[in-house]
């Protein structure tokens, strides 16, 4: 059995605005084991990206980590100072952002931006970081490495862009290789490059690797284990097929029939009802209760607990526990 | 055979690329690059490709949104590009678009009411006290409530604020509706509700759609045909059946097998195609696909396949369509 590498603990990240406070990371505990690909589904707000800012503790105000702990190594990196997480970011911890247009400097050089991390964590003289960048380049499937490396982000295609964001992550052997939505502004034909190369990373490296993504079909090529996340909380975990075999609540079952399904075409598809609820006016019951099919009055009056069930599989719902009455 | 609502013969739209210190024009993106198919009442008709592919300026260019560099749009038989201004406007009712993006498509300091009426009272189909009547019809079929009327814009979500779009495209009552990745910006459980509603009208109306999307999946459950598009030309059109179960093109294929399923046991194998897309201002020549094409021979570099007839209804341009 692998070790964890990283375990969320009760996590709290809130959002002050002035509509209110926005519990946008709202007591959410899992792990990630090492080696292991783990995937965060969730709709737009329900606080994937938030989970994953809190963990590189990249949270800047109005919003604010407020509670629980994220350990890493037996270490609680919410503890830490500034310093030492700096050590930790980028280095043991690296990520890859969704806009690869926006997230690499348009002023410096593709080479400058991968060899900075070199410098700085592992400590390399210039011409060594230019040797291991454009083997990096290599890595990640770019051709003509040694004349990308004196290109400027506008030469190169979204693709390539993103392609060059991995290898900046690559860079320092990174425990864990966090994706917030890589493929999303992506071309189909693209996106299968990418993932494709995620997969090449993770057999080689024995990368870890915390993919966030909206994207079912994603999840279901990529994961080992899945975390679903709805305004805010974690509703479900499951290993991947125990997950797409038997999704236990009732908003998990509901987006995998919502999803078009290629070549499995039906005359009408499945919706689920209403809308995410507003986060500043959440109470002290199920959030999914309004959509929900099989709502009772416990699901209005109460929250359910996150429970651990046969097969690793967690879920928050009370069609599960036996004080919910039926 | 009924005459069909629409007929692109040939479509062009080039975009002049502008260099040097006189602003002469130095090339051209051609964006869509000889364009030909038939649309029927009734049918819904899916343009799929890639970002850069040309589909969006197809739709524009067909509805006179952009004028057109060469070729003949005619739309239940007159020719959109030959009318004046005025013959246009009178036709314009007719013909609807539904934009990608919901958030940027409506005006924030203008209400509900008064954006989807706006049209009506433009073109003075109705009098100005049936229009609060009228839009609140519209409201409710698209699924909103006739008290939305007087909200703005900034008090919906980005479902509600679809449906806003869609009813604005409604109203005027058309016959044909060119719809630009209308569900791309939304949530998958607001996704499937948004495809709904568009199949619902379409059966209650019987409309005519246009619909264009990047998502193969999309396209297949809301249309009866499907063209795919590569670098401003079409590759292949087929009925929907027919295009799932025997695509011809390779691009096609590669395009099917790269769409993530959501079943973890199905491990499919995936045809990854290799480098990017080239730009459409020095596209390949003969056939634009070659160099990405895991099955290119020498010919495909030189010249450009036709894009013919195969099977009934089914048209593909690929030197060795089906041959592998």
């Amino acid at each position: 059995m692998a070790n964890n590498l990283v375990e969320f603990r009760n996590l709290r990240t809130n959002f002050y605005t002035s509509g209110g406070v926005v519990k946008a990371v709202n007591d959410v505990s899992f792990a990630i084991k090492e080696g292991e690909t783990l995937c965060v589904v969730g709709e737009s707000g329900c606080g994937k990206s938030v989970t994953a800012m809190s963990l590189m503790r990249l949270v800047s105000p109005p919003g604010k980590t407020e509670g629980g702990q994220i350990l890493y190594n037996g270490e609680d990196l919410l503890t830490l100072k500034e310093r030492q997480m700096r050590h930790i970011r980028g280095n043991e911890i690296a990520m890859i952002f969704q806009e690869p247009m926006t997230s690499l400097n348009p002023v410096f050089k593709i080479g400058q931006q991968i060899s900075e991390p070199l410098i700085i964590h592992k400590g390399m003289t210039k011409k060594e970081a230019k040797k291991r960048s454009i083997e990096l380049i290599e890595l990640v499937g770019i051709p003509r490495a040694a004349q990308i490396f004196d290109s400027y982000p506008h030469e190169l295609s979204g693709g390539m862009r993103q392609r060059i964001m991995i290898a900046i992550a690559l860079s320092c052997d990174p425990k864990l290789l966090i994706a917030d939505e890589p493929t999303t502004a992506l071309d189909v034909t693209i996106q299968a490059q990418i993932l494709d190369l995620m997969r090449n990373i993770k057999s080689e490296f024995k990368t870890a690797i915390m993919l966030i993504t909206h994207d079912l079909g994603v999840v279901a090529e990529m994961a080992d284990h899945v975390v679903v996340m709805y305004a805010g909380k974690v509703i479900e975990e499951a290993p991947v097929h125990e997950l797409f075999r038997n999704p236990k609540h009732p908003y998990t079952q509901g987006l995998l029939r919502a999803k078009p399904i290629i070549n499995q075409r039906q005359s009408r598809l499945y919706t689920i009802p209403g809308q995410v609820p507003n986060p500043v006016s959440l109470g002290n019951n199920c959030y999914f209760n309004d959509r929900c099919e099989h709502c009772m009055s416990i699901c209005v009056d109460k929250q359910p607990p996150l429970n651990t069930y046969e097969n690793r599989h967690k879920a928050a719902c009370w069609l599960y526990e036996k004080g919910g009455e039926a | 055979m009924t005459e069909p609502l629409l007929e692109v013969n040939h479509l062009k739209k080039y975009f002049p690329i502008q260099g040097g210190i006189m602003q002469r024009t130095v090339g051209h993106v051609r964006a869509v690059d000889d364009i030909t198919f038939t649309l029927n009442k009734g049918e819904a008709l899916g343009l799929v490709g890639e970002s850069g592919c040309g589909k969006s300026t197809t739709g524009r260019t067909i509805l006179r949104l952009l004028e057109k560099t060469e070729g003949t749009v005619k739309f239940k038989g007159t020719d959109l590009h030959e009318l004046s201004r005025k013959e246009l406007r009178a036709m314009r009712p007719k013909m609807q678009l539904v934009f990608q993006d919901p958030y940027s498509s409506l005006n924030p300091r203008i209400n509900v009411g008064t954006a989807i009426g706006e049209a009506l009272v433009d073109h003075g189909l109705v009098s100005k006290h049936e229009i609060r009547d009228r839009v609140k019809e519209i409201l409710s079929i698209c699924g909103l409530a006739p008290y939305h009327i007087d909200r703005y814009p900034h008090e919906f979500s980005g479902g509600q604020r679809q449906r806003i779009g869609i009813a604005r495209a409604l109203i005027m009552n058309p016959e044909f509706i060119v719809a630009d990745e209308p569900v791309s910006a939304l949530d998958v459980s607001i996704q499937a509700q948004i495809i709904n509603l568009l199949s619902d009208l379409q059966e209650q109306k019987n409309l005519t759609y246009l619909f264009i999307s990047h998502d193969l999946s999309v396209v297949e459950h809301l249309c009866n045909r499907i063209g795919v598009m590569y670098l401003g030309s079409m590759v292949e059109m087929a009925p929907r059946e027919e295009l799932f179960a025997r695509p011809l093109h390779p691009y096609t294929k590669a395009l099917l097998s790269a769409i993530p399923v959501p079943d973890p046991t199905r491990k499919s194998e995936r045809i990854v195609l290799q480098g990017d897309i080239p730009s459409p201002a020095n596209p390949p020549s003969g056939c634009k696909f070659h160099t990405r094409c895991p099955f290119a021979k020498e010919i495909c570099k030189q010249q450009v396949p036709k894009y013919e007839e195969m099977a009934s209804n089914h048209f593909v341009a690929c030197h060795f369509a089906g041959e592998f």
